[in-house]
Formats: C-alpha cells, structure tokens, sequence
C-alpha cells in the first residue's frame, strides 16, 4: 500500500512537471510567435531601451529557455531573487512571478481568488451530489412512469442548457422579477457565513443544475444496472427490508463509479469555472484567468494553469486512493 | 388452515401456479398452470432446457417476481400450511430467507463484491433474529462456514466472494442459506459454474446438510445425472408447463415423454464410444410469447404426426396416477416407441 501511494505520488509529481514545462514553453513561445517582447509588457512601450535591458537582466529574460525554466522551477520550490545589481525583488516559493500589467506577485493574487473559487465549486458540489444522486435513483426505481421521464426530460435541459443561459435566466427570475436573491456580491465566508451563503446560493444552483443532470442520468443507469445484478436478488432472497436492498447493496455498486467522476469534476472546476465566475461577477480563479487572457498577461494565464493542473492531477490521486477503499477487489490488485 | 385436517398438507405444495410477463414484445407465458410438492426431508428435481421455466417457478417460490412490477403470479403455494400468492409483501419477506432459502447458480455474481462474506452471513442472520447482537452473528456466521467445509472460517469471515476459489465460494452461498435454518432449500443449478471434481463435493455437502436439519430440498438442473443421484421426484418442464413428473427412479428406468427421451439421448455416457453422436433434441426451445398450438413439443417431436392431428391441436393434460405425463400418444404407443426406438440407442 505504501509503495503504491508513493508510486502514485510520485507520477502525481511527474505530471505536474511536464504541465509546468509545456505551459512554459508556451510561455516562452507567444512573445516570439506575437512578436511582442516580455520585456515590453512589464514596463511598457515607452521607457528607453537601457530600462528595458535592465529588465530583461533582471528577469532573467537573456538567459537560454532551460536555464529560464530552470529557474522558474527553483522559484516554485524554494522560491528566487530578481535581481539587477543592487536592484532586488525577492520572490518567496511559490514563485509564479510577477504580472505584466499589475507588477503584483502571481501568487499571493490567485491565492486571494482561491475561496472564491473554493466556496463556489464545494457548494455547487454538496448542491449537485445531492440533487442528482437522489433524482437519479428515485428515477431508476420509477422507470418508465411520468416521474422518471419528468427527471430525464429535465435532466436532459440540465445537460444541454449552457451556464451562460441558464445563469442568466436564474438571475433574471430570482433577482430581477421575483427579488428573492441579491444581486452576486461575494462575500468572504470568515466575514459573514450568512451572507456569504445568501450571495452565493444562485451561482450554487446554476452551477449544481449543470452537474446535477449529468450525475442523476448516470445514477439511473448505474442503479438500474445493478438492480439487475445478480447479489440484489441474492439480498432480496435472505429475506432484507427493500430498504435495505436498494439503499445498501443497490446504492453501494451502483454509486461507486460517481466517485471517479465527482473526484475529476471537483478537481476542474477547483481550477476555475470559467463561465459562472464570469455570469454572476465572482472574481475567482477563472474569472482571473479570462481577464489575463484578454490582456495578454501571461504569468497568471501561466498561475492558473498550473493550479488548475495541480487540482486535476491531486484529484485524480485521492479518486484512486479512495476508490481503493470503496472497491475492495481493486485494493489487492 | 382447518384445524384436524386427516391429510396434512407437504412442506410445499403448489397447485396451478402461472407467471407471465408483460414486456414491449407481447405477454410471456413463462410458467403455465403448473403444479408439483415436496415433503420434508425430500428432494425434487427440475429438469429442463433453458426458458422452461424452472427458474422462474423457483423464484416464484421465493416471491422474488413481486418487486418486478410487470410480472403476474397466480394459482397458490403453500409453504408449511401458509399460502404465499396472497399472503402480504411483508408475510413473504420474513420467510424469505428464513424458512425458504436459495443457492444461486453463479456464486461470485451472486455474492455483493463490496460486502465480506462474513458480514453477508450476518446480514442473513440477524435479519431474521432481530434481537441477536453482531458478535453472536458472527459466531453463528463463522459456525455456519465451518459447518459446510470451510478451513480456517474465523480468517475466511473477512475475505471478500472474489478472494475465495469457485467451490469454497457456493460453498460459503450454502452456509448463507442454511444459517437460519431453513425447512425448505432451493438450489438453482448450483453446480454449472464449478469444476466437474468441485461439482461432486458440493452435492455430497448439500445431501450431508438435508439429512442432518431435514430440509425439503428443490434441485433445479439440466444436469440430469444431478437428478439422478439427489431426486426422489422428478419434475420434468418445457415451454412453461410440466410435461412428466414422478418417482426419479420411474422417471428414469420407464420415461413416458418424448421430450424426456430426447434429454437422456443428449446425455453423455462413459459406456459409449466417444466417437458416436449423442442425440440433442433437434430444433429450439419455443417462444414463450407465442407458444405453438397444441402441445408445445410438437414442431420438435418425432412422433407428433403419429396420432392424428391431436398434438397440433389439442393441449395435453398431464395424467397418470405417480408417473405422470402429458402426451396426446396412448400409453402402449409410447411404450412401444420407447422399447423399440429409443431404449436401443440410449
């Protein structure tokens, strides 16, 4: 068990290593392919040519593109110094550098749009395992009749509709015409629980909605499958309760599959969901990553990316650990 | 239930008991009227091919069909002077398991991958004897594995179905039936999915366990050597009713339906040159959705045109006083056939 946790840690890291390389060498490629100089996007176009060689050797922007992502990498680990003579910029790890346009430190930015994107992806989460799960196996147990085709049909809608419609709709009803929610301000949770909950409960359910429709339609399957299996009629024949059959030997099986999916979900959207951040006005981790892509400022495009992998690749490590647990027959393979 | 009743009814007795299913395709007919008893300390065999119905009649048994919303149950079975078709979803639960248990066919697929055996025992018990705290269960449980042959029960309790071999596993299902008891087992091809040596030994454990609690037992099988060395009675189906049932050694020495004639000609011996061909039954079995007019054997039997056009007409009705049949042949055509045509290449 131990050798295979640190096999896993192992190729978790190796992972994150050649995302780190590819994003950087892309890093290092659109300059060159755009024709813009880095130098340039820290300090601006106007400053006079010795300026912007001292920022190029501060930077470290003259050295071959190993050694620059060599030293990327040092400044992630234990972190790195800028420095131009006696002109020095100390960089704590983990150093993702500095933004063009901003000259803040990447790091502690992205690190303050983490609850964001945290309270929003955990909440849609509990939202959608819930809604979705309970819809999925009601549905499976109904099968055929008006309810389950109900489910399905709105499952259906859930799957199809985009966030940037459905969140839209929902803020048009709850807030604009009914006025039963406040328009999105986010509230840290540490400030006030209660009002973070209130602000956050319409990106939550527009989200949660997304999932939830994928979730109940691959609960359905999964329950009806097992139904079928032959140990739910061995159950059912040592006499158990059909509470018992279906929310302990049904359920068991037939939610062990979710974990994988819920695990890689979770590990995206902590990276950042894009549209919902940017429909409800929530300045989180994608709603970061989609003002620096339309301004070019590549550290941070370069930040998220690698916490976005981070997330995916850790995720992926607890699902398989876990599923370990869950599922004893792959526990001793 | 009469009180001072003269002729006390057997264990089990099912009298006209007809399952049918409504799918997309049409109504399947999958058991008709069919009737059979087992006395305690018996055992009755079921033969058959595939989709004649034993299966369906055992689970129908077990009340098992109930939770399927499309299947209809009538006619009656009484178990120990309990009629179950009527009885509540509820009244059928607690026997579930309790008075009537069932070994499936495949053990590993029977068996949940996620729970341990052990805990599966358990379940079983305390199931039925809501008072008993887990670790009586569990001494119970780990009894009950030592009870069917399994080495080392207190280690084995905690292992999962997948970590035990094929015979150990049925071996453990057995254990899982029999903890609370039950008056009446039933054993749906209990050895199809095990080894021909495993086979052997599964069977001689389910004799040792009927003669020491005095279970009536249900053998289903299309094994008909199965049958021979475990039955007393025979009940032979095909399409969904029973066409010959009787004493097995009655059954076996003088077979009265062709159909019958034709299973014992399929079987293979280790008397005979390898090189000879057995004798299937030629054809397939029927749709249960549209069953052929007249006898359901007829588009298969050799013999069908010898009597008019009765077989295609005419359902038989199963007669005889022990041994009984349902063939539209008389008696001494049938003997003759079989005397003449069909002993000799058996």
């Amino acid at each position: 068990m131990l050798a295979y946790l640190i096999r896993r840690l192992f190729n978790a890291v190796l992972t994150l290593l050649v995302v780190t390389a590819v994003t950087f060498g892309i890093f290092f490629l659109v300059p060159k392919a755009t024709g813009s100089d880095p130098a340039l996007l820290y300090i601006g176009k106007t400053s006079d040519a010795a300026s912007v060689e001292g920022i190029r050797v501060k930077m470290g922007l003259n050295d071959p593109i190993v050694v620059q992502y060599g030293k990327f990498l040092k400044g992630l680990v234990v972190g790195r110094d800028y420095a131009n003579g006696p002109d020095v910029n100390h960089c704590p790890a983990p150093c993702l550098g500095y933004s063009f346009k901003t000259d803040q430190e990447v790091t502690p930015l992205l690190l303050g749009d983490l609850p964001v994107t945290l309270s929003l992806a955990l909440g849609a989460a509990v939202l959608w395992l819930i809604m979705g799960i309970s819809t999925g196996v009601i549905s499976a147990l109904r099968r055929g009749t008006v309810l389950d085709r109900a489910v399905m049909g709105g499952a259906l809608a859930g799957v199809s509709l985009p966030i940037y419609f459905t969140g839209l709709l929902a803020s048009a009803i709850f807030v604009y015409w009914l006025g039963w929610l406040p328009q999105g301000q986010y509230v840290p949770f540490t400030e006030n629980p209660g009002e973070w909950f209130i602000q956050l409960l319409l990106p939550w359910i527009t989200l949660a909605f997304l999932f939830a429709a994928t979730y109940a339609r691959l609960t359905r399957a999964n329950m009806l499958e097992t139904l079928g299996e032959d140990y739910v009629r061995t159950a059912r024949a040592k006499g158990l309760r059909e509470r018992t059959v279906i929310g302990k030997h049904a359920l068991r099986s037939g939610l062990t599959p979710i974990v994988t999916i819920f695990g890689l979900d979770l590990g995206a959207l902590l990276g950042g969901a894009v549209l919902t951040e940017t429909v409800f006005n929530l300045r989180g981790l994608g709603y970061q990553a989609l003002t620096a892509i339309r301004g070019n400022d590549l550290p941070i495009i370069l930040g998220v990316t690698l916490i976005a992998a981070f997330f995916i690749v850790f995720a992926n490590l607890v699902v398989d650990l876990v599923y370990g647990f869950i599922d004893p027959r792959v526990r001793l393979a | 239930m009469s009180i001072g009743a003269t002729n006390p009814r057997p264990y089990l007795e099912v009298k006209d008991l007809t399952v049918r299913f409504e799918t997309d395709d049409g109504i399947v007919q999958a058991v008709s009227d069919s009737a059979f008893s087992v006395e305690a300390g018996k055992t009755l065999g079921i033969v058959g091919e595939s989709g004649s119905g034993k299966s369906v009649t055992s689970l129908a048994v077990l009340g098992l069909h109930r939770t399927r919303s499309n299947a209809k149950v009538s006619g009656e079975i009484w178990l120990d002077n309990q009629e179950l078709v009527t009885a509540s979803d509820e009244q059928v639960r607690l026997l579930r398991g309790g008075k009537m248990a069932m070994i499936f066919q495949d053990p590993l697929s029977a068996m949940h991958p996620y729970f341990t055996v052990g805990s599966q025992i358990v379940e079983a018990y305390r199931v039925h004897h809501p008072g008993v705290n887990k670790k009586v269960a569990r001494e119970r449980a780990i009894d009950m594995l030592a009870r069917v042959g399994i080495p080392q029960p207190e280690r084995r309790f905690n292992d999962y179905a997948h970590q035990f071999s094929g015979g150990m596993r049925q071996r453990a299902m057995i254990a899982m039936a029999l903890v609370n008891d039950p008056k009446l087992l039933i054993a749906d091809e209990p050895t199809t999915a095990l080894d021909v040596t495993v086979q052997a030994q599964i069977l001689d454990l389910i004799r040792d366990l009927q003669d020491e609690f005095g279970s009536a037992v249900i053998m289903i099988t299309h094994d008909l050597g199965v049958v021979a060395e475990l039955a007393d009675d025979v009940l032979v189906m095909y399409g969904g009713k029973v066409i010959e049932k009787g004493p097995a050694l009655e059954v076996f020495q003088n077979p009265q339906h062709p159909y019958t004639w034709g299973l014992l000609g399929s079987m293979p011996r280790l008397d005979r040159d390898v090189r000879e061909r057995l004798n299937p039954v030629k054809g397939s079995p029927p749709s249960l959705i549209n069953l052929p007019s007249g006898c359901a054997f007829h588009p298969r039997c050799p013999y069908a045109g010898r009597n008019g056009n009765r077989s295609f007409n005419e359902v038989p009705v199963l007669h005889g006083d022990v041994h009984k049949v349902a063939c539209h042949l008389p008696q001494e055509a049938r003997t003759e056939i079989f005397q003449q045509e069909v002993l000799p290449n058996l």
